[in-house]
């Protein structure tokens, strides 16, 4: 690596933002590779072998077709709302540890970070669903608030538990003392285990996934808030939702998986296949569920879910203090 | 070059960066996709039927009490941040001084509760 700090920190950047692009097109080929599986089709097959060149022939498609801004769309609003989203998805990329000399910013505040950014991400999507002028988009812009103002303070609570632990925001320290101590999945008897499993249900509510797609809901409002968009700008949300997804299986994975510790192999592997493993089992979990309805999302987030995190706070403190 | 900028750097060139792919696929389409508008294509969908009712809809926003809880609940947690950075410090006195403060929390969403603010319809 170079020894100029402006060279490194932009090819760190530049390299983070490829991979995570790169990771996010074929992704979506897996997706429905899987997702025709379960359903008893094959999924792509047609653009080279076993349709591995599917996305780039479906960027190139959508960059092919016509992109329409309604009629009575807030023009500006409208346009920026896609870049938006998928800009903040990427964001997060820059303090997601991949192995100990590969964080692009391992900054005192990661957690937070990454956390803020996903949180700021209902915005863009609100902004799109009240820009388009549509009312199945506008229907879908709020439920998107309504799901935000739900799922995100326990998700922020549950993200608080390893940082008790590990007493520290920093996400490449996070790593460093599961790698010493144990992974939080394990440790800190079943605290740990149950944030993980509130952080992930969050994350799923989060990235607008079955079973809490309830913003988009297809059956019901055509495509929620992304109904009037074509062409390259449906792509870019569509970018974005992968990456937010496999995002959110990172940092998963960072706080509660032990990031790149584990034996044998090198820690970007172990990185990696823990990230993909966490991402195949929210593709398992979008072709198995069911779509719950906002109020229920809300009920389960507010009277479950955060005094569950509260307590699962006590919980973590307590052991922390009898540890020491 | 401070250390500061060192580590905050690359924070804004992943924006940076993000934002240069996001204009090249959006200049492709911009370049790529044609532009033939016409009035029938720029209503808004409403499954093939003429787009019905004035623009801009009033809706009842029914979960503006649990937005208000939100924003409350949002704050909370912000002071819990560096109380959990801390604790390892701070010992029985941090973690009694947290139980108090999480307790006030669970006494006050049951309220919230038993007057019927995370109700959908009330």
């Amino acid at each position: 690596m170079t020894n100029d700090p402006w060279l490194r920190a932009l090819l760190e950047g530049a390299a983070v933002v490829t991979a995570l692009m790169t990771a996010v097109a074929w992704i979506t080929w897996l997706e429905r590779k899987i997702a025709g599986r379960i359903q008893s089709r094959l999924g792509p097959t047609m653009v080279g072998p076993f349709g591995l060149l599917q996305p780039l022939a479906d960027a190139v498609k959508s960059m092919q077709k016509e992109s329409i801004v309604p009629r009575d769309a807030d023009a500006l609003l409208f346009w920026l709302a896609p870049p938006l989203t998928l800009a903040l998805a990427l964001g997060t990329a820059a303090v997601i540890p991949f192995s100990p000399g590969l964080l692009a910013s391992d900054v005192d505040i990661g957690v937070l970070y990454a956390l803020a950014l996903s949180g700021l991400l209902s915005f863009p999507i609100w902004i799109a669903g009240w820009a388009s002028n549509n009312k199945y988009s506008l229907l879908g812009g709020m439920r998107m608030v309504a799901q935000g103002i739900s799922y995100e303070i326990p998700m922020v609570l549950s993200a608080l538990v390893p940082v008790v632990l590990a007493g520290t925001l920093s996400m490449g320290g996070v790593v460093r003392h599961q790698a010493e101590h144990g992974w939080f999945v394990v440790s800190a008897p079943g605290v740990g285990f149950v944030a993980f499993l509130v952080f992930l249900l969050t994350a799923l509510a989060e990235g607008n996934r079955i079973p809490f797609d309830i913003p988009e809901a297809e059956s019901e409002l055509v495509a929620g808030p992304t109904t009037e968009y074509t062409a390259i700008q449906w792509s870019l949300f569509a970018a974005a939702e992968y990456a937010h997804s496999l995002l959110a299986s990172a940092i998963a994975a960072t706080l509660f998986l032990g990031g790149w510790d584990g034996p044998v192999l090198p820690p970007a592997v172990w990185m990696v296949l823990k990230t993909g493993a966490l991402f195949l089992l929210i593709t398992w979990l979008r072709w198995s569920l069911l779509r719950l309805r906002s109020d229920q999302l809300m009920s389960l987030c507010w009277k479950l879910l955060v005094p569950l995190t509260l307590l699962l706070l006590l919980g973590a403190g307590t052991w922390v203090t009898l540890a020491t | 070059m401070s250390e500061l900028v060192q580590v905050y750097l690359p924070m804004f060139l992943v924006f940076a960066v993000g934002a240069a792919i996001v204009a090249v696929f959006w200049l492709g389409g911009h370049y790529l996709g044609p532009k033939n508008p016409n009035p029938e294509k720029l209503q808004p969908y409403e499954c093939g039927n003429d787009s019905d009712g004035a623009r801009g809809v009033r809706m009842s926003v029914k979960f503006y009490l649990t937005a208000i809880l939100f924003v409350v609940f949002d704050i909370e947690a912000v002071f819990i941040y560096p109380w959990a950075v801390l604790f390892k410090g701070l010992g029985w006195t941090g973690f009694l001084t947290m139980l108090a403060f999480i307790a006030a929390l669970l006494v006050a969403l049951a309220y919230c509760w038993k007057k019927g603010a995370l109700e959908w319809e009330s």
